[in-house]
């Protein structure tokens, strides 16, 4: 495995803070104690800052430049003494990696800053990957999946071999690849709300074609995109599930997918 | 159909999502735009390289613009032809209507250009007295309608091929009722024979340009159907209306930025007709225009380059962006309104229109960076959205109550303690609409999520808090010691 940007000594045990972005934290906490466990796997020690907050991606695609940059500051305070910053979100660590040090590239106190928090950032699966040098993974899900490339992950950090390669690796697991994979989901934040129809159409195709694959679950990296699909396939009563690609790979103590409960249908089709 | 208003995009959405004709057109540009994609840049390795060679002809021919426009000025002079440099619209639509006059002319060809549309070119010189003739064959299916482009290089994709039969029908009134016009073939034939008596009888053609080339003076057209250049050789005048970042230095550049070009619009490695023209008929010359006239028009271009937006001057208006956007192809170019669909017409139309017009088109991007990563030119467009969007939230322009929302929330955010209250009040009001469902089908406040898609409901407890209780001390792990409550 080729380490993308490794520090010149890695550490040993290198002190991650994970970032666990707003969705996890509020809707699907078992996403955030997914990647944990994998980051511990994967030899790292695991700081959660309880100050966390967001991105501050809202605001900055809204336009609302002052606030995402007062949450950015708020954000490096909190995280820049860290060996790395992980989130499971390509969205939320893009943000960092790639908006962070545009947004405060006037703020004197805090440019070099954002640029250093910038190069240490990581998508949760990348990590494991590029930087943790993973090409191989104990776990196993014995049934059929698809998986969908979130938008700013594939484009902003260029995920989209690595979480496949984990995938094949685990026991039983078939992929079935989407006929459009890197095809936006409609998700795009506040745009789903400002947008709902346009948006709508988009998820309906995406569900169209997650259907078309005959997988039981279909996957991701981004709980946002999850949240979009995976309430799009109950509107419209599809069977398939939806789950964030750490919860499988984490193993083995698997709740209920995505909008479902204990005792509607938590188990894998 | 008449034209849509950029400020209504969410109305114009709606209509064209019922639009069934309109939707299964767009289905298959999508559809047909993927396939050509991958079949164009599997077989170009080289292709990432072209783009970065043709982003630095344009960044270094845009950093000496008026170096290379004064070059292209004089050469285009020496071989005999006329430049007119036009400021806005009104200028330039009446250097060309006192072109026409001079020449005397009744009957004006037109090849495709969306410099065109962006002065609203047809309407002027109709209104003037002139026959204007679209040759294009999508853009003289769209005249024959009363339509504007919905595309930059494929005008007329929002049709359906029976609609198009149906117009010729309407139109074509002196040819056989039931002919057959099934097959885009049937078609083609009969716009040529139509056209061919127009390109003969027309006294003045008017053409845009792909490019224009300082070091000789020369004009670079591309067309699939050859109507470019019986445009401009056949009338007695050639007029060409091109604004002013189509200029590049040298003929070598050109040939660099076509290969993307076509590879970029259409899928092909190139379209079917290059044309290079260089000034009016020279004394041995076989064929040509007696006059030839070049407008070079900014319309607003010199604003652009002094700002943040001076990167979408690379365009070269292939349309990769339009056809590659999800946006795009859930409701088509016409719903943009202003004359550039997509996420091209969502960065120039604020520019061209105003913001004021225009600020819907910015916000209607999931930001899903697919125009950026298909643009040749490699122009940031999400980025420039984003801009867009900064300015439309200074000026106060986008909708009250979704700044009110922004701006709760970003007190929220930036108050930690406060925020981790805030996040626990509203699982539990979250909770007391989910009841033991796992999904929630209305939410109050929010509405626009739950059109399209339930609400699936929170596992139950943030991650913060259950983290915390589960590993007590660790939480502290930072070392500013700044970890809020
Ligand atoms: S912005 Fe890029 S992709 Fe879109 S029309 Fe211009 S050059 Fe083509």
């Amino acid at each position: 495995m080729t380490a993308a940007a490794p520090p010149v000594t890695p550490p040993v045990t290198p002190r991650v803070g994970l970032f666990a972005t707003c969705l996890v934290d509020l809707y699907r906490p078992s996403v955030g104690f997914a990647a944990a466990s994998l980051l511990e796997q994967a030899g790292c020690e695991v700081f959660v800052p309880r100050a966390q907050v967001c991105c501050g991606q809202p605001a900055y695609n809204a336009g609302d430049r002052a606030n995402a940059a007062a949450i950015a500051r708020q954000t490096i305070n909190l995280f820049e003494g860290f060996d790395y910053i992980v989130a499971p979100s390509g969205s939320c660590a893009g943000m960092l990696r790639r908006h962070y040090p545009d947004l405060l590239s006037d703020d004197p106190q805090y440019a070099t800053r954002a640029q250093s928090v910038a190069d240490k950032t990581w998508e949760l699966i990348v990590f494991l990957t590029d930087v943790r040098g993973w090409t191989d993974i104990d776990a196993s899900w014995p049934a059929s999946v698809t998986y969908h490339d979130a938008c700013s992950g594939l484009r902003e950090l260029g995920v989209k071999n690595q979480p496949r390669q984990l995938l094949e690796k685990v026991e039983g697991l078939e992929l079935r690849e989407l006929e459009a994979a890197d095809v936006c989901c409609g998700f795009g934040g506040t745009f789903c709300i400002k947008y709902p129809e346009v948006s709508g159409a988009m998820v309906d195709n995406k569900v169209d074609e997650i259907v078309a694959t005959g997988a039981a679950t279909v996957l991701s990296g981004d709980l946002g995109c999850l949240m979009n699909i995976a309430g799009r396939l109950s509107r419209r009563g599809e069977a398939v599930e939806a789950r964030h690609m750490a919860e499988i790979l984490a193993g083995p103590a698997i709740g209920p997918a995505i909008g479902r409960t204990a005792d509607s249908d938590g188990g894998k089709a | 159909m008449a034209h849509q208003i950029s400020l209504d995009f969410s109305k114009n959405a709606a209509r064209a999502q019922a639009d069934t004709d309109l939707q299964s057109a767009l289905a298959k540009l999508q559809r047909d735009t993927r396939l050509a994609r991958s079949i164009i840049t599997g077989r170009l390795p080289e292709f990432e390289d072209l783009r970065d060679r043709a982003v630095a002809i344009k960044d270094h021919t845009l950093a000496n613009l008026d170096h290379y426009l004064e070059t292209f000025e004089a050469n285009v002079t020496d071989a005999g032809g006329h430049v007119h440099w036009c400021n806005d619209a009104g200028g330039a639509r009446e250097t060309i209507l006192q072109i026409c006059r001079d020449s005397d002319a009744k009957i004006v060809g037109k090849g495709k250009s969306m410099v065109s549309e962006e002065i609203a070119l047809n309407d002027y010189l109709i209104a003037h007295g002139l026959e204007v003739v679209e040759t294009d064959l999508g853009e003289y299916i769209l005249q024959l309608r009363g339509e504007t482009p919905s595309h930059v290089v494929m005008p007329a994709i929002h049709l359906k091929k029976e609609q198009i039969a149906e117009t010729f029908r309407d139109h074509h009134t002196t040819l056989d009722p039931d002919r057959p016009l099934d097959v885009p073939r049937d078609m083609t034939e009969e716009a040529r024979a139509k056209l061919r008596e127009k390109f003969l009888a027309a006294d003045v053609g008017i053409t845009g340009a792909n490019m224009l080339i300082a070091e000789t003076g020369s004009i670079v057209v591309v067309t699939n159907e050859g109507n470019g250049d019986l445009t401009q050789t056949l009338p007695r005048v050639h007029i060409v209306i091109a604004a002013i970042e189509k200029v590049v230095p040298r003929v070598e550049d050109a040939l660099s930025i076509l290969r993307i070009l076509a590879r970029s619009a259409t899928g092909q490695e190139i379209t079917c007709y290059t044309t290079f023209a260089t000034g009016p008929k020279r004394p041995d010359d076989l064929d040509g225009p007696e006059e030839f006239h070049l407008i070079l028009l900014d319309n607003g271009r010199t604003k652009l380059l002094e700002g943040a937006f001076r990167d979408v001057l690379r365009c070269i208006r292939c349309g990769a962006c339009q056809s590659a956007c999800p946006v795009y192809g859930a409701v088509g170019g016409h719903a943009y309104g202003g004359v550039y669909g997509g996420p091209i017409g969502a960065v120039l139309t604020p520019a061209l229109d105003g913001i004021d017009k225009a600020w819907p088109l910015p916000e209607a991007s999931s930001f899903c960076g697919n125009c950026e990563a298909v643009c040749p030119m490699r122009i940031p467009l999400p980025g420039l959205m984003r801009r867009w969007r900064d300015i439309a939230h200074n000026e106060k322009l986008n909708k009250a109550g979704a700044r009110r929302g922004l701006a709760l929330w970003a007190w929220a955010a930036r108050r930690p303690a406060l925020y981790r209250l805030g996040a626990r009040i509203a699982l539990r009001l979250l909770k007391t609409f989910g009841g033991r469902r796992g999904y929630l089908r209305r939410v109050p406040l929010a509405g626009g999520w739950t059109t399209a898609r339930d609400l699936p409901a929170p596992e139950g407890g943030t991650f913060i808090d259950l983290w915390q209780k589960e590993n007590l001390g660790k939480t502290q792990g930072n070392t500013t010691g700044k970890t809020g409550s």
